[in-house]
């Protein structure tokens, strides 16, 4: 009997541009259970990005309710969000995002620097993340010293190096070429069956659509 | 080809903040210069308007001002015969032989400081000789009695200095029986009475500070001081038009105001300098995908080069108007200050000239070319290809 | 603090940006610098001053003089310790713009009450004893390379006429706050050629200095001198020594207030510098901010990482700044007379207002980087181009 990680109740968003409100999600009810692997799809300013950053805790929906974990996040304020992010969500981006100033070891550690894990500690993690990822021969070495595939590695090892239970990608394959993009699939892949990450995977790619047990479609603000 | 206007000034409306944030600085450098050689002009103005080019005063070589000076009688009449004294109506020599001392008096207002006063004791001609010195309130006083009239700026700010009052010094109370007004000179700052009444007071018979004459015709300063430099018993004196002496009273002050001034100014300069390029090494930097556009489409290095001169100046430009604007609403300002020549108060105003506003521009143009010139360099040297791809 | 290294890398992101704003703020900390040591050096008269010395002087003004006949009342009076007197000489050495304090002064006396100029005793024996000698500060005999037995001809100005001192002693001041140019020599000196050449003007001083046994019984020691002379030709005004050094200060005020006005105004142009540059690091940096607070950095996280940032590079641009102003101070010194600035040093005080300056500059110039952070929303901030 499968548990239900995130619960999507009712859930309304606009954006307000100047004097214009723009309605991006109407009335959105969503399950999604633990260990699932959630492709999300849709064309553009479908709102699938929208209801992703809902999820992750990084946006606040208008109307109804978003439980993750059993946790009402849109109830908390803004400094309790943050720190649930901190345990509890990992997001990936398209453009990786990196802290360019950061080695890849230092990127994957910022997490882990809101925690009171020691210094040692830390570098358990760290090491294990990046080893899981693929890049232990890398870890010094700056953003701009690493291939974009390598970047994203890096990128996801920072997502998983608090290990949350909950990973959010944002058209995570979508400035890779075709071998990288499918590293990165093989490697989300693994995360979900290996070690068991729930995650909700917005994207373009049918490639990595395949990837996800279940795709959902996103049109004009509704899930179809 | 040259980049049009238009790219330049739509650039600025679009990085609204850190312009305004450079152009504020230099504002500021500007205003701190204009000042500091507004208050110079200001001291100069006032103390060379003072002296008139048709007046010589004579005072004694080593002193280092009209109080530390002294003229015995007989030298005083030794320089009555010279030929180039002019004569009065009744054929008596336009001169007079006057006696400056300093008094403490004390400020009107809040802090109610003491300040020294110069009063002059002055004889009948030092009307003609200075016909801008003009009795309009009260009267002028008696000759041969305890009365003063005092000047604009002196009855304005000091206690006891209104028609109507004593002033206390000498160990005898002077009665204050008129205001005169000298044109906003240096002579508006003192107090005058009858020279031989002062120098009883002063207990200085027979001696005087400075002799002021007008010459028989103008420009006979080298007669008059061939005729000084041939008599042994005027060679401790020496003869310089009143415009003169006058103004090398305001000499020290001003050039330590200007001195002092200007070194700090150019320190801040260095400042406003550094502001000024890191606003364009960023612009430069945010329009790096533009400028490698402009390249490909034909402009030349030198035009990008331009580009960027021209937006650096024009901040510059623009500063330096904002800078001048405020500064030049402290010409209604009237300030006073010990003037290290006298010795006493000078009250004067900020006064902008013509070659203040030219000096300002000047070190604005100045700043922005040196502030904006490596900035527009690295813009000209940009490669175009790695420009276009740095998207 | 771990985000302490954060902190540091992003100064070095824009190495020449941060170089120069770290550049411009240190000359503007030195400019600071310079300009609170010029005005520190305008009061240090003031500063220098006893509290248990009093000054009498003609209350008309300093230019009139004080018979010698009032040394004696003032000495009986219960508290005085020591009376002593000086006339300012003034006059020329070679030309105008040579210029040292000159005066005339009671040998017995002068250095009992200004025990801050040290003389070895021999050298006082023979200034003491020779009528026409004179005692030079140490730094005034560096300036003119003055040694003992050299003469020192003065035109006079105030008292008319050819002059000639031979120098007979050098006092050490006890410390930097002391004056060094000073030239003393004898008051009989003075009196004896006043009696023969302008009789009227013999038996007179400039001012007393009054040593009192207890400063504090300041206020009520100047009131009974003060009494002494009421309704007499020469009224006094006795007040102590600071209070008399104020006075010229405080004709200058206009120059003051100006130095002080540009002290602010560069104050400014510091805040402005690096605000700028605090703005323009903030902008860019919009989407990395938006992504820390992704991971789960908080508002108050961000706030420390660009405040901490800011104040980073303001230390060390204060830091600078100090460094560098003590050569300029050095510079300014060889350039100009020590005896047109007889006490010229950086002063702790000094010290301490720049670098707090230099601190407040770096917090205020990031609050507005840092409102900007806190108020833009994550989803904004991950999609900003700039």
């Amino acid at each position: 009997m499968a548990n239900v990680m995130i619960q999507v109740e009712n859930v309304s968003k606009a954006y307000r541009r100047d004097s214009f409100e723009i309605p991006v999600l109407n009335n959105i009810t969503l399950n999604v259970n633990e260990g699932d692997f959630l492709g999300l799809m849709g064309p553009s300013g479908s709102g699938k990005t929208t209801l992703l950053n809902l999820i992750a805790g990084i946006d606040r929906p208008n109307k109804g309710t978003i439980h993750v974990g059993g946790t009402d996040i849109a109830a908390l304020n803004e400094t309790a969000l943050a720190k649930w992010r901190a345990t509890h969500v990992g997001f990936i981006f398209q453009f990786y995002n990196l802290i360019p100033v950061l080695t890849a070891y230092e990127n994957v550690e910022l997490p882990l620097l809101l925690t009171s894990l020691s210094k040692a500690e830390r570098k358990k993690h760290v090491e294990f993340a990046l080893g899981v990822v693929g890049l232990s021969d890398r870890i010094h070495h700056y953003p701009k010293q690493l291939s974009g595939g390598q970047e994203q590695r890096v990128a996801i090892a920072r997502a998983v190096a608090t290990d949350p239970t909950l990973l959010v990608a944002d058209e995570p394959t979508g400035d890779l070429d075709k071998n990288s993009a499918e590293e990165i699939l093989t490697l989300l892949d693994r995360l979900n069956k290996e070690f068991k990450k729930t995650i909700v995977m917005v994207t373009h790619d049918p490639r990595a659509a395949e990837k996800a047990h279940t795709v959902r479609h996103l049109d004009k603000g509704e899930l179809t | 080809m040259k980049i049009p206007l238009k790219y330049t000034l739509r650039n600025f409306q679009s990085r609204r903040l850190t312009t305004g944030i450079t152009v504020i600085g230099i504002a500021m450098v500007v205003f701190v210069f204009t000042a500091v050689l507004m208050l110079a002009a200001g001291i100069r103005k006032t103390l060379v308007a003072t002296g008139s080019t048709e007046n010589v005063i004579v005072a004694r070589k080593a002193a280092n001002g009209e109080i530390s000076s002294i003229i015995m009688n007989d030298t005083y009449n030794i320089i009555m015969s010279i030929p180039q004294v002019a004569k009065t109506a009744d054929n008596r020599p336009m001169a007079t032989g006057d006696v400056v001392v300093i008094i403490n008096l004390t400020k009107i207002g809040t802090s109610g400081g003491i300040s020294n006063v110069t009063v002059r004791g002055v004889s009948q001609p030092a009307f003609q000789l200075r016909p801008h010195v003009k009795v309009v309130e009260g009267r002028m006083f008696t000759w041969g009695a305890r009365e003063v009239i005092v000047g604009s700026s002196i009855f304005r700010r000091f206690e006891g200095a209104q028609v109507g009052s004593t002033i206390k010094f000498a160990g005898d109370a002077w009665t204050v029986v008129g205001k005169y007004e000298a044109g906003g000179t240096g002579f508006d700052s003192e107090i005058w009475g009858d020279v031989t009444q002062l120098q009883d007071a002063f207990n200085r018979p027979g001696s005087f500070s400075t002799v002021t004459f007008r010459m028989a015709s103008s420009d006979q300063l080298d007669a008059i001081n061939k005729s000084f430099a041939g008599d042994n018993r005027l060679q401790q004196f020496e003869a310089k038009t009143e415009r003169r002496f006058f103004e090398e009273q305001s000499e020290f002050m001003s050039i330590f105001i200007s001195a002092l001034g200007i070194f700090i100014t150019v320190f801040f300069s260095v400042g406003a300098v550094i502001g000024a390029m890191i606003t364009m090494y960023a612009a430069v930097a945010n329009r790096t995908v533009e400028i490698g556009t402009l390249r490909a489409l034909g402009f030349r290095r030198r035009s990008v080069l331009a580009a960027f001169m021209t937006e650096s100046i024009i901040i510059s430009l623009v500063g330096a108007a904002v800078g001048l604007f405020l500064a030049s609403f402290l010409q209604f300002l009237k300030v006073s200050t010990l003037n290290f020549g006298s010795f006493s108060e000078l009250e004067f105003s900020f006064t902008l000239t013509p070659e203040t506003i030219t000096s300002a521009l000047i070190f604005a143009v100045l700043m922005g070319l040196v502030g904006g010139f490596l900035p527009a360099v690295r813009a000209a040297r940009l490669n175009i290809v790695n420009a276009l791809r740095s998207a | 603090m771990r985000i302490l290294k954060l902190m540091f890398k992003n100064t070095l992101r824009h190495k020449l940006r941060t170089f120069l704003t770290i550049f411009g703020i240190g000359v503007a900390v030195m400019a600071f610098g310079f300009l609170r040591t010029v005005v520190t050096a305008w009061y240090s008269g003031v500063e220098a001053s006893a509290a248990n010395r009093l000054i009498t002087r003609n209350s008309v003004s300093f230019i009139f003089p004080l018979p010698l006949a009032y040394k004696d009342k003032i000495a009986k009076l219960p508290g005085v310790e020591t009376v002593s007197y000086m006339n300012w000489f003034g006059g020329v050495y070679i030309d105008k713009s040579q210029f040292f304090a000159r005066m005339a002064v009671d040998p017995e006396t002068a250095l009992e009450v200004y025990p801050e100029f040290i003389v070895a005793p021999d050298q006082l024996a023979a200034f003491k004893n020779e009528r026409n000698s004179c005692i030079i500060g140490a730094d005034l005999a560096k300036q003119y390379n003055f040694k003992l037995g050299d003469v020192i001809p003065i035109e006079g100005d105030i008292y008319p006429g050819k002059w000639e001192f031979v120098v007979r002693a050098i006092y050490q001041p006890r410390d930097k706050m002391v004056d060094g140019t000073q030239m003393w020599f004898h008051w009989a000196y003075l009196d004896e050629r006043m009696r023969q050449e302008m009789p009227g003007r013999a038996g007179n001083v400039g001012w007393y200095i009054i040593r009192i046994k207890d400063p504090k019984d300041a206020a009520q020691i100047s009131e009974e001198v003060d009494k002494l002379f009421q309704n007499s030709r020469a009224e006094t005004k006795t007040e102590t020594e600071a209070a008399f050094q104020q006075g010229f200060v405080a004709g200058t005020g206009l120059i003051i207030s100006l130095l002080n006005f540009m002290a602010f105004v560069i104050i400014g142009i510091i805040m402005l510098i690096l605000g700028n540059t605090m703005i323009m690091s903030a902008r860019e940096r919009t989407k990395e901010y938006a992504v820390l607070k992704t991971i789960g950095f908080s508002g108050s996280h961000l706030t420390k990482l660009i405040a901490g940032e800011s104040i980073i590079i303001s230390l060390l641009g204060g830091g600078l700044g100090i460094a560098l102003t003590y050569p300029i101070v050095g510079l300014f010194s060889l350039v100009v007379p020590k005896s047109w600035f007889p006490i010229f040093y950086v002063e702790p005080m000094t010290l301490i207002l720049a670098g707090s300056s230099a601190l407040l500059v770096g917090i205020v110039a990031s609050l507005f980087p840092i409102q900007r952070s806190l108020r833009t929303s994550i989803v904004d901030g991950l999609r900003f181009v700039g």
